[in-house]
């Protein structure tokens, strides 16, 4: 029996996928949502934050040191100290604020390196032909940044994917409830791997659409790097 | 500290502090020396394990001058895993779950901050001085271990610190999977629907690695010459490839 039960206990099984479908689409629909949700909350705050770091310059410096501090923190203990408020709990919102507070993190540093990158010079032409200050930053400033920002939406969303599985804790883990379902079903190897396939799947999607959006928004970029 | 974190209602946070106090929680297998104990440990020893493997892999690519797409491809692929699935899948092979299944785990995970910065720490050795080494009649070896390797420390230095940081952040998790550490007393915490035990967790868990990242950073300052520091606080800090949230 003991034989057979190792046999009968596969990391792939066709099998499992057929059986649980319904879980596995609901995880993934979760799972999505999650995301998508973090990084545009992330990117309503992160932007207005970065350009005021980047217009008063003595905000960059306490804005990056608390983003670092933060980024420290282990997403774990992070829940833990927000599950505990009343307004939480052990409530989906708890999961996104956490996951907010990470994405935030990569958006503003990104941000404002690129826009701390633009080239002097440029901003001089664009100074010199009449620019004011709000159309310098939507017509020059930030379509310059805009690989840079990008960047950062990239490694936002394909950490968050990741990160969504440690939501488990507070019950709320798309993938990871799975993944965590299978480990306390008696080591249900095809559960956990398949989960764990599928939100790395999700994650490597997720990079590939945004790297082809990051391509069309910046045709002049083509053909450079 | 805590309370410029998360602004708990005041008798949460009391009781987290009472929490702390109480002298039971500070004892045995289950106490917070053992448990901050077994939590370094498994975090040194997988640090040890990925440094093994990458460190010389990385001198022997960035002497040669190949695979940076390689280095490239494994840290972006990576960050795509998420640690709780390796973990979990580690805890469910033969290996079985515990702290030699969480150490091989972390590990992984650890390897690339580490190859990338050596890779590019030994590649961003001015082209000058190679070609002065070489030209003194230094062999190929000679030229990594006494010229390359030297020059690269406050790089790998920085990767060191950006993997055991993230080590450390990451063994939280392995409670999740019945392993050891001090994510234990979150997972307990959330599992007894204990609200001051989750919190008085999340602070301890949060300051060993505040304590990781500053005593680490100290470190990466000692071996870095005086007159590269400003730069690495300033533009190479881009060079240092940034740690994933855990």
């Amino acid at each position: 029996m003991s034989a057979a039960g190792e046999a009968a206990n596969p990391w792939f099984s066709w099998e499992y996928v057929q059986d649980n479908r319904g879980d596995l689409e609901q995880a993934l629909v979760d799972h999505v949502l999650l995301t998508v949700e973090t990084v545009l909350i992330a990117m309503l705050i992160a932007f207005p934050l970065a350009i005021l770091a980047y217009r008063y310059r003595w905000l960059a410096g306490p804005v990056l040191g608390a983003t670092g501090v933060l980024y420290t923190i282990p997403s774990l203990a992070l829940f833990a100290f927000i599950a505990p408020l009343d307004a939480f709990g052990l409530t989906r919102r708890t999961v996104l604020f956490g996951l907010v507070i990470y994405a935030l993190l990569v958006l503003v540093r990104n941000t404002l390196a690129g826009l701390q990158g633009v080239p002097p010079d440029v901003r001089e032409a664009a100074a010199g032909m009449g620019y004011g200050r709000a159309r310098m930053l939507w017509k020059v400033e930030l379509p310059v940044a805009l690989p840079s920002i990008m960047a950062g939406v990239r490694v936002a969303t394909v950490s968050t994917v990741a990160l969504v599985t440690v939501g488990v804790v507070v019950g709320y883990g798309g993938m990871g409830g799975l993944i965590l379902r299978g480990f306390q079903n008696n080591f249900y190897r095809a559960e956990i791997m398949t989960a764990s396939v599928l939100t790395v799947a999700l994650g490597l999607t997720f990079d590939v659409l945004l790297a082809g959006a990051t391509r069309a928004m910046t045709p002049w970029a083509r053909g450079r790097s | 500290m805590s309370l410029a974190v998360a602004p708990a209602p005041m008798s949460t946070l009391g009781d987290a502090i009472v929490w702390l106090n109480d002298p039971l929680n500070w004892e045995g297998p289950t106490g917070v020396p053992h448990l901050t104990y077994e939590h370094l440990y498994i975090s040194g020893a997988a640090v040890l394990i990925a440094a093994v493997v990458a460190l010389p892999l990385a001198l022997a690519l960035g002497h040669l001058g190949r695979g940076g797409g390689f280095t490239v491809v494994v840290s972006n692929v990576s960050r795509a895993i998420p640690t709780l699935a390796l973990l979990t899948i580690f805890a469910a092979t033969s290996i079985g779950f515990g702290n030699r299944a969480t150490i091989i785990a972390l590990a992984v995970f650890a390897i690339p901050p580490l190859l990338t910065n050596a890779y590019v720490g030994v590649r961003e050795v001015d082209r000058d001085v190679v070609e002065a080494a070489r030209g003194m009649g230094l062999s190929g070896r000679s030229v990594l271990l006494r010229v390359e390797l030297p020059l690269a420390v406050p790089l790998i230095a920085a990767g060191f610190r950006t993997a055991a940081v993230q080590v450390v952040a990451t063994a939280t998790l392995a409670a999740l999977v019945g392993g050891g550490g001090l994510g234990r007393i979150i997972t307990d915490g959330f599992g007894q629907q204990d609200r001051p035990q989750i919190l008085a967790g999340g602070i301890l868990v949060a300051l060993l690695a505040l304590a990781t990242e500053g005593t680490l950073a100290l470190v990466q300052h000692s071996v870095t010459p005086g007159r590269r520091r400003r730069s690495l606080l300033r533009g190479r800090r881009a060079m240092r490839t940034a740690a994933d949230p855990a």
